[in-house]
């Protein structure tokens, strides 16, 4: 009987780290699909559609007549949506991570902190529901002939979206500034703030920009709140007042409708979405980067 | 003031400090600006969705009438996803994050995979849903199905799982592992009873919370195909289905007010079942505690 035993537990010993390592490789093989899907049929829409017309026209009508294919304007829309919210974003973020590191009291933090994790678990359809039938109305009442559908209010939205993101990665950043500069920096007659300008921030920089670089991706990828309240119409513009389309907002309406499977308009969604993957996996590798080196240095 | 100090020293200290209090007035400002924003928006949603919260939300299948549209489907449909879902995710996901941490070897391949997990959890969501649509709609041929969904969903969540599995474990102390080891167990033995029973509070909560992620999900959902008008519940694993997300987005697209309220309702339902998952998480956790 206890010879059976240690049989069968050598069997599991010898079988569970095969198990395992076959489950840590389903993310290789997510990896390789994502690859290869988005290649493939990324190339097939070349063989049609020709790489220079893609990243030289200026006008992006894929589905009807006269079709053209110049990804620019759905860069554009991104861009603008992404700048909206990193201006929205980056300082109210960066301010609420100063207050919660060096300021807060710890009570206040013990509040605070939870309420952002709440903001951040919002789903974003409920957020782009809040830009078209919140942000939206008011900012009308703002600004006259502003259009029901515009890049303003959806990239506020897209902003607040990404604000406990950047606050809870900075904070990180900030925190891991040993305790013993700031101690010198007071010792030396600083005030909290003159610490934060001249200690803190600057040790944690990098940390910091890489949290502003990973919200930036964020952004750029958000989809639902763009695809309710930016509008549909593919623009060449920087006017944050235009109605716009991103990129993820076209995939979004082109799998909506019905385009039949192997056509040109199909195969827009992957050139689309190829393009949105290689931007936000640039990004994010950047971020990466940057934040090992704040790792560092101590 | 003493001989080493003027006036004008006391001045710019004055000054400074005042500086100091103004800014830290602007960072709490700052910081309150989300709590704010968090407080308009579930004022807003509840003043525009309450008065249809009623039982044909929860008993009707969508129609063309607001008066009568429900979300019955869309309800049982995430419900369906979510228990499909948790195991399989929690299978893979708690599966990768062992074996990364205890049997993985420090070399080139483990350091890969790692940064393939925290690569691809960067990834816009919007990306899984053409993988999902590639590979489970058309070359598994399994359609727009709930099983296409559920298995699109389990790879977006996977690398957030793994990861709060692999801090879970990283956090259980050595010293349960070779307490287990000195009483003679082998490797599976201490990390399936030393090791894991102290890691699953941890555990438990990241997939609680990349659960409740995936539940508020819209867009790979909507590039599979999931319908809006279904007006029946999903019987097999290749049945058509809808869940809330997509319900409460194809509410919000039309123009009629009477169905952004719908869909403000729709909204209080998806974060009534949030705060539920969420909260199961707080106990879960302190149960689970109270056992180690």
């Amino acid at each position: 009987m206890i010879r059976f035993r240690n049989e069968r537990t050598s069997l599991t010993n010898k079988a569970m780290p095969v198990i395992l390592f076959l489950c840590a490789a389903t993310s290789i093989l997510t990896t390789v699909g994502i690859v290869y899907t988005l290649l493939s049929e990324t190339i097939r829409f070349f063989t049609i559609v020709p790489l220079s017309d893609f990243l030289t026209q200026s006008r992006w009508n894929p589905l009807m007549a006269p079709k053209s294919f110049g990804i620019w304007p759905l860069i554009s829309g991104t861009l603008l949506i992404t700048f909206i919210a990193c201006i929205v974003a980056l300082p109210i973020g960066l301010a609420a991570a100063i207050y919660l590191s060096e300021y807060a009291p710890r009570a206040v933090r013990k509040i605070i902190k939870p309420i952002l994790e709440v903001l951040a678990g919002v789903p974003t359809i409920v957020y782009g529901y809040f830009a078209l039938t919140f942000m939206t109305p008011l900012l009308r009442s703002m600004i006259p002939n502003l259009p029901i559908f515009n890049a303003l209010s959806a990239g506020i939205v897209v902003g607040i979206m990404i604000i406990p993101m950047v606050s809870s990665l900075s904070e990180d950043a900030m925190l891991a500034v040993p305790r013993s500069l700031r101690d010198g920096a007071y010792a030396l007659g600083a005030t909290r703030f003159e610490a934060v300008l001249k200690i803190v921030l600057p040790a944690g920089l990098s940390g910091v920009i890489s949290a502003f670089v990973l919200a930036f991706s964020r952004a750029i990828g958000e989809t639902m709140i763009v695809t309710v309240a930016a509008g549909a119409t593919p623009k060449l513009t920087l006017n944050p007042l235009d109605s716009i389309q991103t990129m993820t907002a076209y995939i979004v309406q082109v799998s909506l409708g019905d385009t039949p499977h192997g056509s040109v308009e199909y195969g827009t969604i992957f050139a689309v979405g190829m393009t949105l993957f290689v931007i936000t996996l640039i990004l994010n590798i950047a971020a990466k980067r940057l934040s090992l080196r704040f790792r560092e240095e101590y | 003031m003493n001989q080493w100090t003027t006036a004008d020293d006391h001045k710019r200290v004055l000054m400074r400090r005042r500086i100091d209090f103004m800014l830290r007035l602007l960072f709490l400002l700052c910081t309150s600006i989300g709590i704010v924003a968090l407080a308009v928006l579930i004022v807003s949603i509840v003043v525009d969705g309450f008065r249809y919260i009623r039982p044909e939300l929860f008993l009707n299948y969508p129609s063309r009438r607001a008066a009568q549209a429900g979300m019955k489907s869309a309800i049982v449909g995430s419900i369906y996803m979510l228990l499909m879902m948790a195991p399989i995710s929690f299978v893979f996901g708690v599966g990768a994050a062992i074996y990364l941490e205890e049997y993985a070897k420090k070399n080139r391949a483990t350091r890969f995979i790692q940064l393939n997990i925290s690569t691809l959890a960067g990834v816009p969501s919007i990306v899984y849903g053409i993988l999902g649509l590639t590979i489970f709609v058309r070359f598994f041929a399994l359609e727009r199905s709930l099983i296409s969904g559920t298995l699109t969903m389990t790879l977006l969540v996977l690398p957030v799982i793994i990861v709060s599995a692999q801090e879970a474990i990283k956090a259980v102390p050595k010293i349960r592992r070779d307490a287990s080891f000195a009483l003679g167990a082998d490797k599976w033995q201490t990390v399936s009873r030393a090791v894991l029973p102290s890691a699953m509070p941890g555990i438990l909560t990241g997939v609680i919370l990349a659960m409740s992620r995936a539940i508020g999900e819209t867009a790979p959902l909507v590039m599979i195909g999931a319908l809006t008008y279904i007006s029946f519940l999903p019987s097999s694993l290749k049945d058509s289905f809808s869940v809330m997300p997509i319900q409460i987005f194809n509410w919000i697209s039309r123009p009629q007010e009477e169905f952004h309220s719908l869909a403000a309702a729709g909204i209080m339902v998806l974060l009534a079942l949030l705060l539920l998952m969420n909260f199961s998480a707080i106990l879960l956790r302190n149960k689970f505690q109270k056992h180690i």
